[in-house]
């Protein structure tokens, strides 16, 4: 049973958005839509291309503006929060398009991602104080652990630009977790991997979970979704047409018309 | 490792500099080289390490002369108060670090204004601003003089063993002035950009959807940068003031920021090195050029020079050292860090 708060905002629930609806220019991008995400809970959100998936993520982080509705973390509305803030809460997204700090080296991009993890200010950094080296030694050890963990141990020191695509999608997913959030918003991880490669991010996804995150994921591959989701959510053109177990979902008409229809990617 | 042995070389060097080099002039040049490399460094921690381009640079540097002139010389004016503003003479280096913090607060306000949107609005923000400063220092007489600029600045002194405070005024003297407060800059410099205040600035740089989905908060970073630039801007102003000991409108003229943006772009935006290396190059140049050819032809030289080294070194000259050094030495085949 959904406990609500003062606000009315569902307090047990990780994210829980109302009646969120996007207008760009005359187009309706999202009109309207309402989930929840429990903690804990991987939950796919899935739909057609175009059907205002990214456009979501863009609003629920604070990148995008919402021409209505709203969007509560942990019980808390997030209107007019910027995306750092967002963050600093501990709900972090990926991209769908690679973004990595292409310039610098894996490790750095991991050791700038841990921004949040650290304190040091300008004071600490001019005057490097015990506390700032004490805590440049913590933040090292945590960016190889992360690395670590996404098993790209090995490529430290290459040029972010450089590694293999695969690779990069890894380190997309490296740079959000350092960010170390409770909920994490996967925009299409698995998107131009190859079979081995999607299941092994699968696993990571996984694992991630285990760690206690919970995962908001948007994928395209439909043998993913279905094994790894508690819960799928499909939108398309800019509403939700069907909401459930991913066997649930996979029966709906709605949902079978909207794939054909499309004439993209079939589900299952 | 190899550029911290020729970073120590070259300190050496610079620190005995006027032992061997017993040319006045020659020492004079390059103290106002060295002011301008400070300008520079300052510069880049905005253009190199943010991304952001101050095109009213100068209008920190200028803001620094200025008050640290004035607070040195002691200063009355008539604001509408009841009565006038008397403000005492102070002692040099109180001056010197008033001047650092007011144009450390000019910064703020600058970055403020002007980072709610950024990019090409900054520009435009920096360039005004420069001008409007300009058109203060030359209209507001009671303070600044106005045109006729403000004289007989004190030189900045120090406590030298055996010899009590002494005043600054050799151009050695002025030399190692430089010389050290250009040093401490550096490492501040360096300091700030190798740590996770540094990592901020530079994620913005690379990536901003990127460091903001982290938690790098924009605005509050950029600003940051732009205290922290102003304020050595500021300083090198000051230094200014108390070598030149005369300050006038004209510091806050544009061509003095163009020459501050030329030495950060063609000794490498974005690396510690970069505007030292620039700096000493085009600070050098016209004072090299002079006597070989007329005026005229020096300034085409010197035009071209630029041209040169944006054309086929666009990063700029550090480096484009930097991977050479690595494509001759596997040994030093690392990856090119974030900082050089
Ligand atoms: N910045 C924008 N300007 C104009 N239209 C946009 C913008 N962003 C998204 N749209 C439009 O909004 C709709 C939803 O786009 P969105 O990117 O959210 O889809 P998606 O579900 O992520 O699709 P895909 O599976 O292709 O990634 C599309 O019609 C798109 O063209
Ligand atoms: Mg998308």
């Amino acid at each position: 049973m959904t406990e609500v708060g003062e606000n009315g905002a569902a307090r047990n629930v990780a994210l829980d958005v109302r009646d969120l609806a996007v207008h760009i220019g005359g187009l309706v991008a999202l009109g309207g839509i309402s989930f929840q995400v429990p903690f804990g809970a991987i939950v796919s959100l899935i739909g057609p291309n175009g059907a205002g998936k990214t456009t979501a993520f863009n609003v629920i982080t604070g990148f995008m503006k919402a021409t209505d509705g709203q969007v509560f973390f942990r019980g808390r509305d997030l209107a007019r929060l910027s995306p750092e803030r967002i963050a600093a809460l501990g709900m972090v997204r990926t991209f769908q398009r690679t973004s990595l700090f292409t310039a610098c080296t894996v490790f750095e991009n991991v050791l700038t991602a841990l921004h949040l993890r650290g304190r040091t200010g300008l004071l600490g950094a001019l005057l490097r104080l015990p506390a700032m080296q004490r805590e440049e030694a913590a933040l090292h050890a945590e960016a190889r652990e992360i690395l670590d963990f996404v098993g790209l141990a090995g490529r430290a020191d290459e040029i972010a630009g450089n590694l293999a695509y695969g690779e990069q999608r890894l380190l997309g997913l490296a740079i959000a977790l350092a960010a170390k959030p409770t909920l994490l918003l996967l925009d299409e991880p698995a998107a131009g991997l190859n079979p081995s490669e999607t299941e092994s991010f699968k696993q990571l996804i996984r694992r991630v979970r285990e760690r206690g995150a919970t995962v908001l994921l948007v994928e395209h591959d439909m043998q993913m979704v279905m094994s790894i989701s508690d819960q799928v959510l499909v939108l398309n053109q800019g509403r939700m047409i069907a909401a459930g177990s991913p066997a649930e979902v996979q029966r709906d008409p709605e949902v079978i018309r909207a794939y054909l229809g499309s004439g993209k990617r079939a589900a299952a | 490792m190899r550029a911290r042995f020729g970073g120590l070389l070259f300190l050496a060097l610079a620190a005995t500099l006027p032992l061997w080099l017993r040319d006045p002039y020659f020492v004079a040049i390059l103290t106002s080289t060295g002011i301008f490399i400070i300008a520079a460094i300052s510069l880049n921690l905005l253009l190199g390490f943010t991304g952001q381009l101050s095109l009213g640079h100068a209008a920190f540097f200028g803001i620094g002369a200025y008050t640290s002139a004035l607070l040195s010389l002691g200063f009355d004016v008539d604001i509408g108060l009841p009565s006038p503003v008397v403000v005492d003479p102070k002692p040099v280096w109180i001056a010197f670090f008033g001047a650092v913090v007011v144009s450390g607060l000019f910064g703020w306000l600058i970055g403020k204004l002007a980072f709610r949107v950024r990019g090409a609005y900054f520009v435009i923000v920096t360039i005004s601003f420069a001008e409007v400063m300009r058109m203060v220092a030359l209209n507001w007489v009671d303070l600044t003089e106005g045109p006729m600029a403000l004289n007989n600045i004190p030189p900045l002194s120090v406590l030298w063993p055996g010899h009590g405070l002494t005043a600054l005024v050799t151009k050695s003297q002025q030399y190692w002035l430089v010389l050290a407060v250009g040093v401490v800059c550096y490492f501040l410099v360096a300091r700030m950009v190798r740590s996770r205040l540094g990592r901020a600035l530079i994620a913005l740089r690379e990536n901003e959807p990127l460091a903001r989905s982290v938690g790098v908060r924009v605005t509050h970073y950029l600003v940051v940068a732009t205290v922290v630039s102003a304020a050595i801007a500021g300083a090198a102003g000051a230094l200014y003031a108390h070598c030149v000991r005369i300050v006038d409108p004209d510091v806050f003229l544009f061509i003095y920021t163009v020459t501050m943006v030329i030495m950060v772009v063609t000794g490498g935006k974005g690396t510690l090195a970069g505007p030292v290396v620039g700096g000493l190059i085009f600070g050098l140049m016209p004072q090299a050029l002079r006597g070989t050819a007329p005026p005229e032809v020096q300034w085409i030289i010197y035009g071209i020079g630029i041209i040169l080294i944006v054309f086929f070194l666009p990063r700029g000259i550090v480096p484009a050292f930097a991977d050479l050094a690595r494509l001759r030495m596997p040994a030093l085949r690392k990856p090119a860090s974030l900082v050089r």
